[in-house]
């Protein structure tokens, strides 16, 4: 299952060219500075801009080629705009409704009460889409789209509206959306801290162009991109819960990589968890230390020394199992403990954050 | 009872105007609602000409609009060289008249209207199944229905008022094309005065009833939907 992605854009001053396929599942985000064309894209498989040329086929479905353009509303899809764009005129429920009233019986897999109950609209539903909050308006633009039990959502900076508080209130629900419907989601963002909580694959763009495309957690640590590098670096990490330590108020975590432990989180055993581990919250031992308040220690290799923007530091990658972690240390560091590609070393992780 | 105060010719005369004005609203709907859905969205380069041919009627004499209308539906006129039947003096060519003459205050307010509501909308309901149609009907018409009411008053009680393009291409032929207007015109001449009041008065009030209703509606709906 794939999205295959050639399309070409021309206008005044700004050029889209786009030459990709990516994985019809999970969670994929377009990720880039404002400007780059990632909102563009998303029109285009939208449907929404009929001046792209090329080719577009999801899941095998032809949406548009040379001499097909398959307009908007016969596409299958979900489109969450950025501001909603929830029409005023209905109430919550008959926004809701508008999509799903609009599709086959047949093909109505997600049905109105699952979706109020998922995003937490039901006592909404009679309500006004002028008396409710941003983060209220914006769920239900969410819950409209996958209404129309759609082969692809598409999430044009969906939280970007919102004030932080709005955003962690309504996140939970986008990953509960995620998780219970498997519907598969293009999210356009660039705002770096949701796409690491919420994307399992990632475009990155520049200047209307994909600069590069994979695993989210390969791209975030990858020394030639610009990801990092940012003063936020950080490693994802997939893990699960082994159980708790209710004396001291932790709860265990392990990876492929080894076990960490975290705060006392209110999980269940085996849940999987994604965490993620900043560049600067790690440092590099030669030796296991055995005198350290450091809880977190794992065994790694070196896989390659970057350059860091400030010239007194570098960034490490390091190779924990599969996994990859960063460690951002000072070049006097580096050159003290000789640190070289294939050397096994001790990685100490400060801080571990469920994202 | 009332023809004690009405004379069975003014009598036709208020219905034929009230019919002149609702076949013309009718017309103009139809007619207008495209003209302001292309004004409204289009970048073409003949915009503003086909925005300034709109206005005209709200800037030229009456007289100026019915002599040229006179001219295109009369015996000499283009549409009788291409066969059509002559029109001056028939109502058919009352309400083309009355259509031109109140065009501004029916695609105005609706142009206003259908620009207010954004691409946005619109391309939220197409990415939710909606064809174009669908989309007219059910976010283009409710998110515009102020500018309809506006419309519809403005256009009907226009046409309700209309004296001078009446009188170019109607006449006075009274059960035909004479329009009340003309008509307390005529009890004015003929120094009727209290004919001429009652007419008078009877527009005065069913302008000012209807006005008074489109901005009730109007500002009831801005409550509610602001």
């Amino acid at each position: 299952m794939t999205i295959e992605l050639r399309l070409r854009l021309e206008r005044p001053g700004f050029r889209l060219t786009v030459d990709t396929q990516i994985p019809a599942r999970g969670v994929t985000a377009v990720f880039g500075r404002s400007g780059c064309g990632k909102t563009t894209l998303l029109r285009c498989v939208a449907g929404l801009e009929p001046s792209a040329r090329g080719r577009l086929v999801v899941n095998g479905e032809i949406w548009q080629d040379e001499t097909r353009f398959i307009p908007a509303h016969r596409r299958p899809l979900g489109y969450v705009f950025q501001e909603g764009q929830l029409f005023p005129h209905l109430s919550v429920e008959g926004n809701l409704r508008y999509g799903y009233r609009r599709i086959p019986a047949d093909d109505r897999v997600v049905q109105p009460g699952d979706v109020a109950r998922l995003l937490g609209l039901e006592a909404l539903l009679h309500r006004r889409v002028t008396e409710i909050s941003g983060g209220q308006r914006q769920r239900v633009a969410m819950g409209r789209a996958l209404l129309t039990s759609p082969r692809v959502l598409l999430m044009d900076e969906p939280l970007a509206a919102l004030d932080a508080i709005s955003k962690a209130e309504i996140l939970p629900y986008l990953e509960r959306a995620h998780d219970e419907l498997s519907i598969p989601v293009l999210y356009v963002s660039h705002a770096i801290d949701e796409v690491t909580r919420l994307a399992d694959h990632m475009l990155l763009m520049e200047d209307g162009v994909i600069r590069a495309e994979g695993p989210l957690r390969e791209l975030i640590t990858r020394g030639d991109l610009p990801l990092a590098h940012t003063a936020g670096a950080a490693a994802v990490i997939e893990a699960r819960v082994t159980g708790h330590d209710d004396r001291h108020h932790l709860t265990e975590l392990e990876f492929e990589g080894g076990s960490l432990v975290i705060s006392r989180a209110n999980l269940e055993r085996s849940d999987r968890v994604r965490v993620r581990i900043m560049a600067r919250d790690v440092a590099i031992n030669l030796t296991r230390p055995l005198d350290s308040s450091v809880l977190n220690c794992l065994q790694v290799r070196v896989l390659d020394v970057s350059d860091d923007p400030h010239p007194g530091h570098v960034l490490v990658r390091l190779a924990a199992g599969d996994a990859i972690l960063l460690a951002r240390i000072t070049r006097r560091s580096l050159e003290h403990l000789a640190l070289e590609p294939g050397a096994d070393v001790y990685a100490l992780v400060k801080s571990v954050a469920i994202t | 009872m009332l023809h004690e105060w009405i004379s069975p010719q003014d009598l036709a005369a208020l219905w034929l105007t009230l019919k002149l004005a609702a076949v013309t609203t009718v017309v103009l709907l139809i007619l207008g609602t495209p003209l302001a859905l292309w004004l409204a969205r289009t970048q073409s380069r003949f915009k503003l000409a086909v925005e300034s041919v709109v206005a005209l009627p709200l800037v030229l004499p009456p007289t100026v609009i019915g002599f040229y209308i006179l001219i295109l539906l009369g015996s000499q006129g283009p549409i009788q060289a291409l066969g059509g039947p002559s029109l001056a003096f028939t109502f058919t060519g009352l309400v083309i008249g009355s259509v031109i003459y109140s065009l501004p205050f029916v695609v105005q307010p609706l142009q206003n209207a259908f620009a207010g509501i954004g691409a946005g909308a619109l391309e939220a309901a197409a990415c939710l199944r909606a064809g174009p149609w669908d989309r007219f009907v059910t976010v283009v018409i409710p998110l515009a229905r102020r500018g309809f009411l506006t419309a519809i008053t403005l256009g009907f009680a226009h046409t309700v008022g209309e004296f001078g393009v009446v009188l170019m291409i109607g006449g006075n032929i009274p059960g035909e094309t004479q329009v009340v207007s003309i008509a307390i015109y005529d009890h004015v001449e003929a120094v009727d005065y209290a004919s001429a009041h009652v007419l008078s008065g009877l527009l005065l009030a069913l302008s000012f009833l209807m006005l008074l209703t489109l901005y009730t509606i109007n500002g009831r709906i801005r409550m509610v939907m602001p």
